[in-house]
């Protein structure tokens, strides 16, 4: 039997492709993750279900449990229904400045927890411009603060299916004597059903797994599993405990992300999407209004934050950002907090190429279909647990890193990789998830042609494939710098206290009030979302829409 | 003639956007047409002449940029689309792939409101009109292209719209089963003595299905006259070799 011949370049770019990131990912996601987990399962060495038992009784735990799904429930309602008018206005109608406000709603997205967790403090404390309302320290500042994070993911998720559905079965509805209303549930909705779920169930994985903010806002009184878990192993030491709430927080994650990959599948014919926006008519003033109020509330706490930011004993200035030189009051940082800021940038560049090189071989392999269904069936699980790191708690990756990589043959606990190598793992989904589409809708034949013309293998993928990703790399690495630069879960186990990074010392901060230090805590944070809205600019500029898009 | 539908002055104009510039341009400009009770108006003219756009003027589907549409001598020229009483058939049907044939047939029933059962009955009755026996429960997704049509016809006359307005609504389909759909759109008209314009590209279609014949070109109508008077005195040398008479 003849064979066809595969080309060679295939084979190396297939071993590279999957062997680097998976190789990866066991050393530094899996292992950690497994052994912690394993502490679950585990008591002296014996296997004992016992914890389960004992942990999943306690009223604290049940309490934390509940709260947790009951809060990522009620944040992602408000968010879809907020939402959904919101990618009406920015997705279907014509108005000047759409992409300005397309890209402002993205915003909150991207901020770092801990800032959007100040913000909010300040929003809402005695004498905040929203104090009156005496939300400081309830559980709705937190709802609020998950809800203005999380629009940016319906309104992206359910806008870009929606500029794709044809409005002509809408007007079909209208002329055969539908209202407005009507046409909206017995057409548009049961149209949008499948970017709703997806996009509910996104923002319910995000919302329960929130960390940084709900740590800033919750206190000890209110929290997530992820937040619990943070508590347990710094605070108490308690690992057991922490193994089973990371056990319980895995199987919600992987419910989720299997409802995800489902409501994805349904995909509709597109049509060209630049005939679609029209003129507004009287029937949209209620998306309208709504888009304006939301508007108005998302740039609330950002508003608050600067405004604080320059506030001084004596009026307004620049003295809490002179303060950033310094290391608080009662000597609160090992370090200036401008040090911090440099920390930060430095990890951040370098989890940005680790996760970049990562991502592209692993985005390049899964590019490619191969002949055999087993090949094909091991590339599925191979792009199903890239996407793992999405979910699974950060705090357990941190603590993972901690009890495993301190004895040979990976003695990493005192070396400075750790932290940007967490931070590349957070990263990581959001890496492939760009441009994995991208090399996807490369047609093949466009390689064949190039290796016809004489290109070798490797000039095949410098030339076709690296060509064609360059855009998209831009972009991701512009998503994974952002991410690195606010990631504050894992980061906030591994950073050594004489290397910390700008969310750490926030973080610090606003837990030692007093003095300066919360004044610098806003100016760190202003500073922080800063540099974070400055990268995202560019990356929109660019002009690769994915942000918030799943 | 006493005239049912009187359409005056219609003009439309699309927005290009192409980056940050945008131009307008004239879809349809000052078309009039006027329609008897009963009668089919066929409206004959090369693609992007502006015939969808007519429809879809009247129907209260595009904002007028001047012009006034008016039904029995009342003005509805502000009336919103779902209150015309209207109903508009698409080139490709635009059926509701969530619903079955007959919830889409129903669509317009449930509106006003009929009781279930009443609906049953009628949806049995149109799908027998076009020839659809038994089809209520399939997924119009399951269907053929001339199936779908069938359906989205049956839909359309549904709750007896008081003007029927078809957007080529054969021209998906292949040539024979275009005719015999031309023949039985004819006969289904005249049976349920619709008011209506049919809009096309077809001449041996214009022929079957109208009363009357308009001709339209560049956005505009030019010669409005009974089917066989366009076909042989065509007002313009231009629409002389549209037809193909020259």
């Amino acid at each position: 039997m003849i064979r066809a011949r595969r080309s060679p370049g295939t084979v190396i770019a297939m071993v590279l492709g999957i062997g680097v990131p998976a190789a990866f990912l066991a050393v530094f996601f899996l292992w950690p993750v497994s052994a912690m987990i394993g502490r679950g399962f585990f008591a002296d060495g014996v296997f004992d279900l016992g914890g389960f038992v004992e942990v999943l009784s306690r009223p604290r735990i049940l309490r934390i449990a509940a709260l947790t799904i009951g809060q990522a429930a009620v944040a992602s309602v408000i968010c879809v229904l907020l939402g959904v008018p919101i990618a009406h206005v920015l997705y279907r109608l014509r108005f000047r400045g759409k992409a300005v406000a397309r890209a402002l709603v993205i915003l909150p997205f991207v901020l770092p927890t801990v800032v959007v967790g100040v913000a909010f403090r300040t929003l809402f404390r005695d004498g905040g411009m929203l104090g009156w309302l005496g939300l400081d320290g309830t559980l709705g500042a937190i709802m609020a603060a998950l809800v203005f994070f999380n629009i940016a993911v319906v309104v992206r998720t359910v806008g870009t299916a929606w500029e794709g559905l044809d409005p002509r079965q809408e007007d079909a509805a209208r002329v055969l004597g539908a209202s407005p209303t009507r046409v909206f549930f017995s057409v548009t909705l049961p149209r949008l059903g499948p970017s709703l779920a997806a996009a509910a169930s996104i923002v319910f994985l995000f919302c329960s797994t929130a960390f940084g903010v709900v740590l800033v806002l919750g206190g000890t009184k209110f929290g997530t599993i992820e937040t619990e878990i943070y508590l347990l192993t710094t605070q108490f030491l308690d690992l057991r405990a922490a193994s089973v709430l990371s056990v319980m927080q895995l199987v919600i994650v992987v419910a989720l992300l299997l409802v995800v990959g489902r409501t994805r599948g349904g995909t509709q014919r597109r049509i060209s999407a630049t005939q679609v926006a029209r003129r507004a008519r009287r029937a949209d003033l209620p998306a309208i209004v709504v888009t304006a109020l939301v508007a108005a509330a998302l740039a609330l706490p950002i508003v608050a934050l600067v405004e604080r930011s320059l506030r001084t004993s004596t009026g307004y200035g620049l003295q809490n950002f002179a303060s950033l030189a310094g290391t608080g009051s009662r000597n609160a940082l090992a370090v200036p907090a401008w040090v911090a800021l440099g920390n930060s940038l430095t990890i951040a560049v370098q989890a940005t190429v680790i996760a970049l090189i990562i991502g592209l071989a692993a985005s390049l392999a899964l590019s490619r279909t191969p002949r055999t269904p087993t090949v094909r069936r091991a590339l599925a699980i191979f792009d199903g647990a890239l996407l793992l790191p999405l979910g699974v708690s950060a705090v357990t990756v941190g603590f993972g890193f901690l009890i495993t990589l301190n004895q040979p043959p990976f003695d990493l606990r005192s070396s400075p990789v750790l932290v940007p190598i967490a931070q590349a793992l957070v990263a990581l989904p959001l890496v492939v998830r760009t441009m994995l589409p991208v090399l996807k809708s490369i047609d093949p034949r466009l390689r064949e042609s190039a290796a016809v013309l004489g290109a070798s293998s490797w000039r095949v993928l410098a030339t076709v494939d690296l060509a064609i990703v360059a855009r998209p790399a831009v972009a991701a690495s512009g998503f994974a710098f952002a991410v690195a630069l606010g990631e504050f879960g894992a980061t906030s186990f591994l950073s050594r206290p004489d290397r910390p990074t700008l969310p750490v010392v926030i973080y610090r901060l606003i837990g030692l009030p007093g003095g300066d230090n919360f004044g610098m805590a806003i100016a760190a944070s202003v500073v922080l979302a800063a540099v974070t809205v400055a990268v995202i600019a560019l990356v929109e500029r660019a002009r690769v829409g994915t942000v918030g898009a799943f | 003639m006493n005239m049912i539908l009187q359409a005056s002055g219609l003009t439309v104009s699309w927005i290009h956007e192409t980056g940050r510039q945008s131009r307008s341009e004239r879809a349809i400009d000052d078309v009039s047409v006027s329609l008897a009770e009963g009668e089919v108006l066929g409206i004959l003219g090369p693609s992007g002449s502006g015939k969808s756009t007519l429809l879809r003027a009247i129907a209260g589907l595009e904002t007028l940029d001047a012009g006034t549409v008016s039904w029995a001598g009342e003005d509805i020229t502000t009336v919103p689309v779902h209150k015309r009483g209207f109903a508009l058939m698409f080139q490709d049907g635009q059926l509701f792939a969530h619903r079955s044939v007959a919830a889409n047939v129903a669509y317009a029933l449930a509106i006003t409101r009929m009781p279930k059962a009443e609906q049953r009955v009628r949806v049995t009755e149109l799908l027998e009109l076009v020839g659809l026996e038994g089809y209520q429960d399939r997924r119009v997704t399951e269907l053929s292209g001339g199936e779908q049509q069938r359906v989205a016809l049956a839909r359309a006359i549904a709750a007896r719209p008081r003007l029927l307005l078809l957007d080529e609504p054969l021209s998906s389909l292949d040539r024979e089963l275009r005719e015999r759909l031309g023949r039985d759109l004819r006969s289904i008209l005249v049976e349920t003595h619709t008011t209506a314009i049919f809009v096309t590209h077809d001449q041996s279609e214009a022929e079957v299905v109208s009363d009357r014949l308009g001709i339209m070109m560049s956005g505009r109508l030019v010669q409005v006259g009974p089917v066989a008077e366009v076909f042989e005195h065509p007002a313009s040398p231009a629409v002389a070799r549209f037809l193909g008479r020259e």
